[in-house]
């Protein structure tokens, strides 16, 4: 059985781990390389790990936190952050990355989608949008430039236009929820893995088993993404698996 | 020296990286003269099942058909898997290598197509790759398109229906799966491979 993937996530920042509530407030919480490593020991189904300074700082260590977490990972491995051309998708797979991830330059310029996935394949391009509830209507609007710009899309239009230019997954972060540890926006995961065919990964808010639970039962998401709650050993993914296993979610055990 | 085919489709680090992990000497490459001179070859593949055409007009194609006959270890993994099989409807018009009677077929309406993710394996038949490996370990796939069940399966997996997961014909090898991000199983199938 297809099992739904617990992501662990790592918000980079000039080479280390940081994290951050509602994208600021930054703490330091460790080595990239280390992390990674350690997550995927404790059952990580898959590492992210996203360079948060590189739409608006130089990011000049970002290829070698990448060369050094990938030596050792033996399972899939996304990059993303301030990829903005085919070439910087190159360098990001060439250090070792399996899937890119990308945000603002994919708004920007959509074709960046289908230029990608021609070259690399569907499967190594997901899309990361993050997304806001519209104070003006009903929905939710996507943002670009690590949430400080509201992109003037609709977040399920969006969606379903770069499924359609290629993209293999989405990565959906509620920024209403996220680091606040309140659980997952289920309503926009909902809307969002109903509107598209290709898998989407929800981010944004987990504090709880009970949250992984309700995102994958009522939000309908194919996998689950988290930073905080793993980075200071709250919550080991090994504890968390075994406790969603035990509420029906088919996890992979033992990991 | 296991030669990594490079046909310009999709990013072979993965699996040049997870060889040298198991420290054996692998090399990417495009050159017919030295898949000729390899020990094994590993034909990875991720994207689009035409662009397994370019194997056709480089060459590589009767290089690799050659290096088969010689009795040199296969192992295809995923598109190189499918290309393994006469053809897949993603393509039509492209050729497989076409030692496996069958064709490569698009998932059902019913479930989500791609089918990406961590599945579990049934391992249904003695095998050389999978040997070590219990039945229902997990593996990472992602896939559009699925190798129909036949009489080269040894193992297979459940989405949308069975479809299958691994072929094997004496020393020729196929897996749908990423075994280079499989994690433990993963390394133990390539390890296998290798130590033959």
């Amino acid at each position: 059985m297809l099992t739904k993937r617990i992501i662990a996530c790592l918000d980079v920042d000039r080479g280390r781990v940081v994290k951050g509530v509602k994208f600021a407030d930054l703490r330091d919480a460790g080595d990239p390389a280390e992390l990674a490593k350690a997550h995927s020991d404790s059952g990580a189904d898959e590492i992210v790990l996203l360079d948060i300074s590189a739409t608006h700082e130089r990011r000049a260590t970002l290829l070698e936190t990448v060369r050094r977490a990938a030596i050792e990972l033996f399972i899939p491995f996304t990059v993303g952050g301030g990829i903005r051309t085919l070439k910087d998708a190159a360098d990001v797979f060439d250090a070792g990355a399996d899937k890119i991830s990308i945000n603002s330059a994919a708004l920007t310029d959509p074709s960046l989608i289908s230029s990608i996935a021609e070259r690399f394949g569907s499967q190594a391009v997901v899309v990361a949008i993050d997304a806001k509830r519209s104070e003006t209507r009903e929905g939710w609007e996507a943002f670009k430039g690590g949430g400080r710009t509201p992109a003037g899309r609709d977040a399920i239009d969006w969606a379903a236009e770069a499924e359609s230019r290629g993209a293999g997954e989405i990565l959906l972060t509620s920024m209403d929820r996220d680091g606040t540890g309140i659980g997952f926006d289920c309503e926009l995961t909902r809307a969002v893995a109903d509107a598209v065919r290709i898998p989407v990964i929800a981010s944004g808010g987990a504090g709880s088993a009970a949250d992984f639970v309700r995102v994958f039962q009522q939000g309908h998401a194919d996998a689950a993404l988290a930073a905080s709650i793993f980075h200071y050993g709250f919550n080991k993914v090994s504890d968390l698996k075994q406790e969603l296993s035990s509420n029906g979610i088919p996890m992979r055990l033992p990991c | 020296m296991i030669a990594i085919i490079d046909y310009g489709a999709g990013n072979l680090r993965s699996v040049k990286k997870a060889l040298d992990c198991l420290q054996q000497e692998s090399q990417i490459t495009s050159d017919p003269e030295q898949v000729a001179k390899a020990s094994k070859i590993v034909l990875p593949g991720v994207g689009h099942f035409s662009s397994t055409a370019a194997l056709s007009r480089s060459g590589l194609r009767q290089e690799i058909a050659d290096a088969i006959n010689r009795g040199i270890p296969f192992l295809g993994i995923c598109v190189g898997m499918q290309w393994m099989f006469q053809g897949s409807e993603e393509s039509p018009e492209t050729q497989g290598l076409g030692i496996l009677e069958a064709r490569c077929e698009r998932f059902p309406e019913t479930v989500k197509s791609p089918h990406v993710g961590w599945n579990s394996l049934q391992i249904h038949s003695a095998t050389k790759l999978c040997r070590g490996i219990p039945s229902s370990s997990f593996v990472y796939f992602t896939h559009s398109f699925r190798c129909p069940m036949n009489s080269a399966t040894v193992a297979c997996c459940e989405y949308g229906g069975k479809f299958s997961a691994a072929v094997e014909l004496d020393h020729v090898f196929g897996v749908q799966f990423h075994p280079e991000k499989s994690g433990e199983t993963g390394r133990k199938i390539l390890e296998n491979f290798c130590a033959l």
